[in-house]
């Protein structure tokens, strides 16, 4: 008896929350995962790291206006960019991937997921970027600026933990590469982390948006982190700000299509849409820097070039740079965070 | 007198702090901008998707648990066996096991390096979702059922079989009637730890929204990913809803077994 | 009914195997058991055993690992604690006491049970976090996982105290109270050593329950390692960064733990009951 009052209920409250449905999309941000609304158009399936959900959210709407994007539809996820590829690659189905570092689509080019000619295109599959970022709080009472202000006594830095997140490889490479003058002295840059984990590092969160969470709750001195993350906290009004220092990375997050996608020339659509005039000034709006010369140009006073920016090239590629710093167990970088946080 | 009023205030304040003042909050912070920004958080598509998953996951989750449930309890109840005090600790293991190594123990044993070497589509698909709920929700109908089994006796049952009656007709007209409460009642708390469950799914979940995100993993998910403290809220009140039937019925079944 | 003296049949031996289901129901129960509750979870021994003991005591070892092993089982430890003191406050003032509202402040006790824990999570992140309209901050820190963990575990003691302070012996009380003894020697000599098992049983399960606990820490804990991680969380991060022999070794330690504090509690109950 009891049991059927309470599927009754169950029942009213999807009967209830469904008769709502049409009159109202926009309010949640996870708007276009209409699987609800899907009908006859088709859907495409997005795993992406934890950050760039703000530029799809302007995106997507953009594709859809165009006649390859028209009634497309996407379901998307979003976490730490090392966490995400690893359940692609163990069988979470997608049509299209978007990690904030290469070693991330690399692993779905080693298991067969992505073809090997992803990244042959003028951009080398890197449709947006952005650069590493301090942020601190309102008013920068420690006055940090550059990545020796960092090290100075009793800061809290937070960033997340490099071996989830693309978001901390970034944050580490940056002043690394400034530290070794772009990789000529591994020591000197080696040296510069080993006292950033582990005298100012005490947390670990797991991508780049629990890492903002985490500073946004209270923690800490410092937050490094993507421009546009930053950009996105100081839009939604939150007490911080950030300093882009006077040398730092250029950070590119890859996008491709998966091999075995339900929707391949859709997704394809999709992907080339980003390259777009349009694509591109959307994801420049929402605070990511834009490849296409053109419209980085446009939006040249949003985005102001640091004195020095390296790149991951500067450093001989992400191939060199994970299996020396980042490769698990043996990876200098890897060793300082487990000798410092274990 | 005294001794008795502290005593009361002490008991209600721990309450208060620990319970009833954070409820409230959040029942203010989710209806503080009205009504329609409450229903319109929870009717995006994401939203609706997440609510029907929960609710498959349930539909697929509650026969499974009884059906076996019942064969588990009547196993238990009326045999015996060698191994029988094994088969029993088998049906507590779940309560002791974190809901997280149950999706370690999923991911190592149907994942794609696993002892099935990824043989079946499981992680990160509904099948994995469904495992996991299992897992978790698998003693409440058998410690439910199997008292009231004992309790109840065979003299009716073996009455009935001589009297000619099938093991079927048994089962459905005698042992069945007998144990409807405490079915109902191991339903009960089935659904609403399906509804609640949350470290396991984080593990075998793929989340992606509008498919594999269930209301508990959408929660997470907008005040984490969204940066949507609010929605995270509103979500938050849905499942509280949802509790709270639980507690109705688990109260109105409670005075049915009493009496 | 009993007259009936049902004549036994030839089934008879056959249907005691598996009870009312007979053997077929006794295999099914089995399997059923066996595919989802104990072979992924003899994978998850397999594989923390799959390189060596050696490789299994450095993942349970390692700094972070032990102390979010430490931190849980001192931290649920002590939640089992205050849960037997205010347990058994709150459970005397549902049996003893009269006041309005009691059966609403009755139904509460079960909520904690009923509401999903990430929810839980929230719930106090929204009045003890650092938005928090009191003022109170405590936002990753250990005060805040003990919170969070007392609040998951609030029906436990409760729960299993109240029946048997219903059935107290009140005389035995009222003749202590009339030879002059105070409430609180009665409350010592008189009801404590009744609720003894109860207490022990209610603790034991509240300390299992927090031990693997994770939907409600994973917010408000902020899991800083070798401060507030607990195990799960720990587990949970060694399965995201691809370390699955690592989450694996700790999970059998957290299981081990878990028995022994349950199996320690059963037999020591069972020897008081018996004394």
């Amino acid at each position: 008896m009891k049991i059927t009052a309470l599927v009754a209920a169950l029942l009213a409250l999807v009967v209830a929350a469904c008769g709502g449905a049409s009159d109202e999309v926009g309010g949640g941000s996870e708007s276009n995962a209409a699987a609800a609304s899907g009908g006859g158009s088709s859907k495409l399936s997005l795993v992406a790291y934890a950050v760039p959900k703000v530029g799809f959210d302007k995106v997507i709407p953009a594709f859809n206006a165009t006649p390859e994007g028209k009634g497309v539809t996407f379901s998307q996820s979003y976490g730490a960019s090392g966490d995400q590829s690893r359940k692609v690659e163990s069988g979470l189905e997608t049509d299209v991937v978007n990690f904030s570092v290469e070693p991330d689509i690399t692993r779905l080019v080693e298991s067969g997921q992505v073809e090997e000619t992803w990244n042959q295109n003028e951009y080398k599959g890197v449709p947006f970027g952005s650069v590493v970022t301090i942020v601190t709080r309102k008013g920068n009472p420690e006055n940090i600026k550059t990545w020796d202000d960092l090290l100075k006594p009793g800061i809290e830095v937070v960033t997340p933990n490099p071996f989830s997140s693309g978001s901390a490889k970034w944050n580490l490479l940056a002043p690394y590469a400034e530290k070794s003058g772009g990789g000529q002295n591994p020591e000197a840059g080696l040296a510069y982390l080993e006292k950033l984990i582990g005298e100012h590092v005490k947390v670990q969160p797991k991508s780049g948006r629990e890492a903002t969470e985490t500073f946004l709750q209270g923690t800490g001195d410092v937050l490094l982190s993507y421009e546009n993350e930053a950009l996105f906290a100081e839009r939604n009004g939150e007490d911080v700000e950030h300093t882009n220092p006077p040398v730092t990375f250029r950070i590119d997050n890859p996008v491709a299509v998966l091999k075995d996608s339900k929707n391949k020339e859709k997704a394809q659509a999709f992907v080339d849409f980003l390259y777009t005039k349009e694509g591109q000034t959307a994801w420049a709006e929402a605070g990511f820097r834009p490849v296409d010369p053109d419209v980085a140009q446009q939006f040249a006073s949003d985005f102001p070039p640091p004195e020095k920016l390296w790149t991951i090239d500067d450093l001989g590629g992400w191939g060199k740079v994970n299996d020396e710093l980042f490769e698990p167990e043996t990876g200098s970088v890897a060793k300082i965070y487990d000798e410092a946080t274990g | 007198m005294s001794t008795r009023i502290a005593l009361r205030t002490a008991a209600l304040g721990y309450l208060g702090v620990l319970v009833l003042v954070p409820l409230a909050m959040i029942l203010y912070r989710t209806f503080e901008d009205g009504l329609v920004a409450f229903f319109q958080s929870v009717t995006t598509p994401a939203a609706i998707s997440a609510i029907s998953l929960s609710l498959t996951i349930v539909a697929i989750v509650v026969p499974l648990n009884v059906v076996f449930g019942l064969v588990t309890a009547l196993a238990l109840a009326r045999g015996n066996f060698p191994g029988k005090g094994i088969l029993q600790a088998v049906v507590d293991l779940p309560f002791a096991v974190s809901p997280v190594i149950v999706g370690v123990a999923l991911i190592l044993f149907w994942g794609n390096d696993g002892w099935l070497g990824g043989a079946l589509p499981v992680i990160f698909s509904l099948p994995g979702m469904v495992l996991a709920t299992v897992f978790v929700t698998l003693p409440f109908v058998v410690r439910e059922v199997e008292p009231v089994l004992r309790e109840i006796g065979t003299e009716q049952e073996e009455a009935a079989s001589t009297l000619g009656a099938s093991r079927w007709q048994t089962f459905w007209r005698i042992t069945l009637p007998a144990i409807k409460v405490g079915v109902f009642y191991g339903v009960v708390l089935t659904v609403a730890r399906s509804l609640g469950e949350f470290g396991a799914l984080t593990v075998v979940a793929g989340g992606v929204a509008g498919e594999s995100q269930t209301l508990t993993l959408l929660v997470h998910a907008r005040y984490i990913d969204d940066h949507n403290t609010f929605g995270a809220y509103a979500a938050s009140t849905v499942l509280m809803g949802l509790a709270l039937v639980t507690l109705v019925l688990m109260a109105l079944l409670e005075r049915r077994r009493e009496a | 009914m009993a007259s009936l003296a049902v004549p036994k049949p030839p089934a008879r031996t056959r249907r005691n195997l598996g009870g009312g289901v007979g053997p077929i129901g006794l295999g099914v129960a089995s399997l059923w058991l066996s595919l989802i509750v104990l072979l992924p979870l003899a994978a998850v021994f397999t594989k923390s055993l799959e390189a060596g003991p050696a490789e299994f005591w450095d993942a349970i070892t390692a700094p972070s690992a032990r102390y979010a092993l430490l931190l849980t089982t001192a931290i649920s430890a002590l939640v089992a604690l205050i849960n037997v003191v205010t347990g058994t406050l709150i459970a005397w003032v549902l049996v003893r006491d009269e006041f309005r509202g009691k059966s609403l402040v009755n139904a509460i006790i079960d909520l904690p049970f009923a509401l999903p824990t990430i929810v839980a999570s929230i719930v106090l992140l929204s009045l003890y976090g650092p938005r928090s309209p009191v003022g109170i901050h405590l936002y990753a820190t250990k005060p805040a996982v003990i919170v969070a963990l007392a609040f998951v575990t609030l029906p436990f003691v409760v729960r299993s105290v109240q029946p048997v302070l219903m059935e107290v012996d009140r005389e035995a009380e009222q003749a202590a109270a009339s030879l002059g003894a105070s409430g609180w020697t009665t409350f010592r000599s008189i009801i404590l050593p009744a609720l003894y098992p109860a207490l022990l049983g209610g603790a034991g399960l509240a300390f299992a329950r927090a031990i693997g606990e994770f939907g409600s820490v994973v917010l408000i804990g902020g899991g800083i390692p070798r401060d507030t991680e607990v195990a799960s969380q720990y587990i949970a991060k060694q399965i995201e960064t691809d370390r699955p022999a690592s989450a694996a070794a700790v999970s059998v330690t957290l299981l081990a733990i878990s028995f022994v504090v349950l199996f320690a509690i059963r037999w020591f109950t069972k020897r008081k009951g018996v004394a």
